[in-house]
């Protein structure tokens, strides 16, 4: 793609706002490459764990006090740890794969903490941290991970769909459900207690599938109180943002007019107060909302993948300066004086959490031969009901044969 | 008894389904105000108002997608697919998510989706318009495929597939639409997934199902006044997913003698799958090679092509020749 060198970048007219020209090339893969420097991204805390003032976003924060923010940093540091031990299953062949979520916990805690019991969430296949959010045992996420089943969990009882990992789907089933969450009336009530809202998870890459546009546009024209929340770690396998979008993702909510906002993805309060905010435009009937949490994969996407072949250990390098884990930690110590001893019992939690977790997983049965007719219809099928029967029957002649 | 043409059975059968739940909610291109374009859901937003019939956005993966979602969330959405070439765009969300979310939660969540495509050729219409996508479906396993193929099913099989727990993919004869028939709607027929014989006979077997029943049944008529008569007996499949053969088995163990007819191309259809069951059930009962008069395996043609295409009298009762002269 060439830009004429001679070309005068048009301007863009927004109704109600004033007219400003539109960005050049140059411009908008820088805007795609910010980090944590540019002016449209929601920041409260800096990488050196410093507590900024937010005029518009401090509010939904307020009553995080030193507990809360401890709890936060516990929820990442657990949430890394099962992310760690389960990587390391893979690598001993206890995991066919793992989907690590290394880098993304203050993205993925502070979403999940901002939501309510009533509210649903619909994950890719990288939300192990809102998994634990919603009140599901990170042994729970292991079967899919060893070949034992598609998802353990009730999704109804934990507000919490089960992964999907066709790339973008979940967006128009999210956008369904809220659908139905306003066709039920649970939308914009005067109890607030009453209302509910709809949170989507998806990366950067899902934003180039159709079923992204289109849930954007049911969700618009069906004002359907769904977070359209974009984890935009930087990198789709090998593919960089800039294969996805010539615009920072957060300001595609513009055409289909619902705000989009950015907000720094490795601040886990920050992500808390906009997620809170974004949560309540739509419980109140302001929904649909984009938010891109602005962060990075900094392991594999997944455990066949191979991030050497396509990026450079410096970008790691300069990421890792940016941990989501640390910032909080520093704030901690300077800001709250939290001693080691509490870092230690942390410690030893994560530890027992990664024991039992490894337990369980060399534990799990293999699912017995009858398990795959199991559930594939709701009120069955002759067909399949006669191949568990001739395959049972099979199966059990070899056993006796055995014994 | 009443007389409705099908299109105005499906309409009242819907009708009775919103009626009876208020969760069930119809969704799909033009289906408020217009009615669709077929007519189907005629006066039906009028009735139960625009959160019960949504016009929704062009968008085919979203109207099914978005159904995943609803019903997800307790609903019991029934689609509409305007034509059945335009189901694809959608196909995705049937096969990804409609038909696997059962079974990947463990029967958690159920997916009572009925996604309506009128279907097949005959009506002169431009490309994507007149195809017999069935296959596509049947083979999917999570998925339940049926073809109503007279007015009396049409009210009763939607009905029956809104109640049913199960994804149902609900094709409708698009040319068959306009004709009357009459609907007892007092009295409800036999099950949902259920063949069934609807004229009997002793020559041959006929196993058709959606437009082609008619065609079968007046070939049966042609074949029964020719001299020497035969008599054809012919099946009404109505469920593709899952095949229902017990009245077919019976059947050709009485006849020795099979033709499945249907307007989709033959490879790897439903037609093929009939003859390879009735094979292995029936093997020692057959006189003759089970035959299918089908649709060829092209694209479907341009419409001043489509006689030639679409299975007639002439080539089930050429079938019908060929298999009595094995």
């Amino acid at each position: 793609m060439s830009v004429p060198p001679d070309r005068t970048p048009p301007t863009v007219e927004i109704a109600g706002a004033p007219p400003v020209p539109a960005p050049t090339r140059e411009q908008v893969l820088a805007g795609l490459r910010a980090t944590d420097s540019g002016t449209d991204l929601v920041q409260l805390m800096t990488p050196e764990g410093e507590r900024v003032a937010n005029p518009e976003f401090d509010r939904y924060v307020a009553d995080v006090d030193e507990a809360a923010l401890r709890a936060l940093h516990r929820d990442m540091v657990l949430v890394r740890r099962v992310d760690r031990e389960a990587n390391a299953l893979q690598r001993q062949g206890q995991l066919g794969i793992w989907v690590p979520l290394l880098g993304q916990e203050a993205a993925q805690i502070g979403a999940g903490r901002a939501l309510q019991p009533q509210d649903m969430a619909f994950p890719s296949y990288r939300e192990h941290g809102i998994a634990w959010t919603r009140g599901i045992d990170p042994t729970e996420l292991l079967g899919i991970f060893r070949g034992t089943d598609h998802g353990s969990w009730d999704p109804r009882e934990h507000g919490f769909h089960l992964y999907t990992i066709v790339i973008g789907n979940q967006v128009l089933n999210a956008t369904g459900y809220a659908m139905g969450q306003r066709f039920e009336g649970r939308v914009g009530g005067e109890d607030p207690a009453g209302n509910e809202a709809t949170i989507c998870f998806f990366g950067d890459g899902a934003t180039s599938q159709g079923d992204v546009h289109e849930g954007f546009v049911w969700a618009a024209v069906y004002d359907a109180p769904v977070v359209f929340y974009c984890q935009n770690n930087q990198w789709a396998i090998s593919e960089p943002t800039e294969r996805q979008s010539r615009v920072p993702l957060y300001r595609r909510a513009a055409g289909y007019g619902f705000p989009g906002i950015r907000v720094d993805g490795n601040d886990v309060l920050a992500c808390l107060a906009v997620t809170r905010w974004a949560l309540e435009e739509c419980r109140s009937g302001n929904g649909p909302v984009l938010v891109e949490a602005f962060t990075y994969r900094m392991d594999a996407h997944t455990t066949s993948d191979d991030p050497t072949r396509y990026r450079l250990a410096d970008e790691l390098e300069l990421w890792k300066l940016k941990d989501p884990i640390e910032r909080v930690r520093a704030n901690l110590v300077r800001e709250h004086g939290v001693g080691a001893e509490h870092f230690d019992a942390l410690q030893a939690e994560s530890d027992a959490l990664a024991e039992r977790f490894r337990a369980f997983c060399v534990d799990m049965p293999q699912p017995g031969p009858d398990r795959m007719f199991s559930e594939v219809y709701a009120e069955g099928s002759p067909q399949v009901d006669a191949q568990r029967e001739a395959y049972l029957a099979y199966h059990a002649s070899f056993e006796g044969a055995g014994r | 008894m009443t007389a409705l043409t099908l299109s105005k059975a499906i309409n009242e059968g819907l009708r009775a389904a919103m009626e009876r739940d208020p969760k069930v909610i119809v969704m799909g291109e033009d289906v408020g105000k217009l009615g669709g374009v077929f007519r189907v859901t005629d006066g039906l937003q009028k009735d139960f108002g625009e959160q019960r019939v949504l016009d929704t956005p062009l968008a085919e993966s979203g109207i099914i997608g978005a159904a995943v979602g609803l019903a997800i969330r307790g609903f019991r959405p029934v689609c509409e697919i305007q034509f059945d070439g335009f189901v694809f765009p959608g196909y995705d969300q049937i096969v990804s998510q409609l038909a696997k979310l059962h079974f990947r939660s463990q029967g958690r969540v159920p997916m009572p989706v009925v996604v309506r495509i009128p279907f097949g050729g005959g009506i002169g219409a431009v490309e994507h318009h007149s195809e017999s996508p069935e296959a596509l479906f049947a083979h999917v396993a999570g998925l339940k495929v049926v073809a109503c193929s007279n007015p009396s099913d049409a009210y009763w099989m939607i009905q029956q597939a809104i109640a049913c727990d199960d994804p149902v993919i609900f094709f409708e004869p698009k040319r068959r639409y306009w004709e009357k028939g009459e609907v007892d709607t007092d009295t409800e027929p036999g099950p949902l997934f259920a063949s069934r014989v609807v004229r009997p006979g002793n020559a041959v077997t006929l196993a058709t199902y959606g437009p082609l029943v008619t065609t079968c049944l007046e070939a049966a008529t042609a074949a029964a006044g020719e001299e020497p008569a035969r008599e054809l007996e012919v099946v009404d499949l109505r469920t593709l997913s899952p095949l229902d053969l017990t009245p077919v088995l019976e059947s050709v163990r009485r006849t020795g003698r099979l033709v499945v007819v249907s307007e989709a191309p033959s490879e790897v259809s439903v037609a093929a799958e009939v003859a390879a069951r009735v094979q292995e059930e029936c093997f020692h009962s057959l006189e003759a090679p089970v035959l299918r008069v089908t649709g060829f395996d092209t694209p479907y043609p341009p419409a001043k092509c489509e006689e030639d295409y679409l299975p007639d009298l002439d080539r089930v009762l050429d079938a019908v020749d060929r298999s009595l002269a094995w």
